[in-house]
């Protein structure tokens, strides 16, 4: 079963999450403490939802290899061994370094299967941050899993929000910020499906299941990052997600 | 050993192969037709490779690849021997994937390919089916083609890595309504199981009940609603589906 009420929020040294008010939720970040992804099931990831990020491959989309803009949701997952918590830290494979998505989650509260688009928000928990990182790529004809989906690659939380604390998910502002210093600003309103619009076409041809996730896409234009960086991300006044990047071989040095 | 998992009288057994159908653990033995079969494992990350057989990459015209065709698919697309598989009424070109699935055993990370094949508890049938109406060149192909509730069938068995005396040698063959359709032999991998665990291991970590789902040699053909499609591999089991319409699911 899969119920939140409030904020939820997973300690890295607890065995269960805790779900908590606004206010504890800050008091408990403040001590500096690393989480643990406060969802459990499946997550997904929207390729070109942004409007920037499709506007950027420009008539491309009518040329080979893509021959035609996209028709239906373009998706990909992120899988158990990329899923990562707050204050985490990740491995950058090499020079070309990783681009910091930060993307809305949308969390399945019921099971969601042909879901009607007035009736969307029924199934959505909550909403989460969602660090969707990959090693930068131009072509997207090819599935990305060496690229999107390495170890450590898709940092969420710190809190799961309670869908009654988000009053317009389609308007809410993401900002990335690297060593302290904002980057990237974007929004949801921007994109090219709604959360309701994507819950129902995706729950025509594939069931999302209580505690699933799925991105509403990352922004044109995400910073890239190297070792020795740390990146946080913010969704409107959420307590931000953050995280830092070390090298292969720092990380070899690390206690696992 | 082969085990399987099924559902029978109001609970999920392991089951073993008998000879008038399946032994429960509990002890009961039942027809092959009276319990209700799930995928004999509940999976984790389900990795799954295109065009990793030479004559079937040729069929669909594809040149030699750089690197191994992957993509992930997630949970609720698995289901179990003797289950339905939806075909949109919409469509014109839907087929079976016969494919060997490797499942792994053991946490792997930057395993190479001489010690890759400890790291394999065991194998089953897999048939994962394709929309080729619903591609898009985008993450090619995109999860409405691969992705589909119900698209991939596992089973009838898992069976333990040490019962299959040499997995680079197995017949898989499709049979559609009783009409072999689909043969091949996993000594054709263009990746083969070793060269996909290091490949895989170098960049994301496989834990136990991870997924490799190896390919499909050439010989697809369309299927249509009630047509009856049977997977098999030497060693491993005849995996049974049968496609179903959209007025079953409700769909008009």
């Amino acid at each position: 079963m899969f119920a939140l009420a409030d904020h939820r929020i997973h300690l890295n040294d607890e065995p269960l999450p805790r779900d908590v008010n606004a206010l504890e939720a800050l008091a408990l970040l403040k001590r500096g403490v690393a989480c643990r992804p406060p969802v459990c099931g499946a997550v997904y990831g929207t390729l070109l939802n942004d409007r920037g990020s499709l506007e950027a491959l420009g008539a491309a989309v009518h040329e080979a290899p893509y021959k035609a803009p996209p028709a239906a949701p373009i998706l990909y997952v992120k899988p158990r061994n990329s899923l990562a918590g707050h204050r985490s830290s990740v491995v950058v494979p090499d020079d070309s370094g990783i681009q910091v998505g930060g993307s809305l989650g949308i969390v399945i509260g019921r099971t969601a299967s042909r879901v009607n688009i007035g009736e969307a928000y029924d199934y959505v928990a909550g909403y989460t941050i969602v660090g969707d990182l990959s090693v930068p790529h131009v072509s997207v004809y090819r599935p990305s899993v060496r690229l999107r989906a390495r170890d450590g690659f898709c940092v969420i939380g710190p809190l799961l929000v309670a869908s009654r604390h988000v009053k317009d998910p389609d308007s809410v502002s993401i900002s990335v910020s690297v060593n302290g210093i904002q980057v990237s600003s974007s929004t949801t309103a921007t994109a090219v499906r709604s959360v309701a619009k994507l819950l129902s076409d995706v729950t025509d041809f594939m069931t999302l299941v209580p505690g699933d996730v799925i991105t509403m896409g990352v922004p044109y234009g995400s910073p890239t990052v190297g070792p020795g960086d740390e990146a946080s991300i913010t969704i409107d006044n959420w307590a931000p997600l953050s995280m830092s990047f070390v090298s292969k071989t720092e990380h070899a040095g690390e206690a696992r | 050993m082969k085990r399987g998992r099924v559902a029978y009288k109001g609970a999920i057994h392991e089951a073993y192969p008998d000879e008038i159908g399946v032994r429960l653990s509990d002890g009961r033995v039942c027809r092959e037709e009276d319990v209700v079969w799930l995928a004999p494992i509940e999976v984790g990350t389900i990795v799954a490779l295109g065009l990793n057989y030479a004559e079937h990459a040729k069929e669909l015209a594809f040149s030699k690849q750089e690197e191994p065709l992957v993509f992930l698919k997630g949970p609720g697309t698995v289901i179990g021997h003797r289950g339905v598989t939806r075909r949109p009424s919409d469509v014109k070109f839907m087929h079976y994937e016969c494919e060997l699935a490797v499942v792994i055993g053991r946490s792997a990370e930057e395993v190479t390919r001489d010690h890759a094949m400890d790291y394999v508890a065991g194998y089953m049938v897999a048939n994962d089916y394709a929309i080729r109406d619903y591609l898009e060149n985008y993450y090619r192909p995109n999860l409405r083609v691969k992705n589909r509730d119900g698209g991939t069938v596992l089973g009838p068995w898992f069976v333990d890595a040490s019962d299959v005396p040499d997995v680079t040698q197995l017949d898989l063959r499709t049979y559609v309504n009783g009409t072999l359709q689909q043969k091949g032999n996993t000594r054709d991998l263009v990746t083969d199981i070793p060269a996909l665990i290091e490949y895989l291991s170098s960049f994301m970590t496989l834990a136990p009940g991870d997924v490799i789902l190896t390919g499909t040699p050439d010989g697809v053909v369309n299927v249509n609603v009630g047509d009856e499609v049977v997977c098999e591999i030497d060693g491993l089991g005849r995996l049974i589906n049968v496609i179903a319409s959209d007025a079953e699911f409700g769909r008009v």
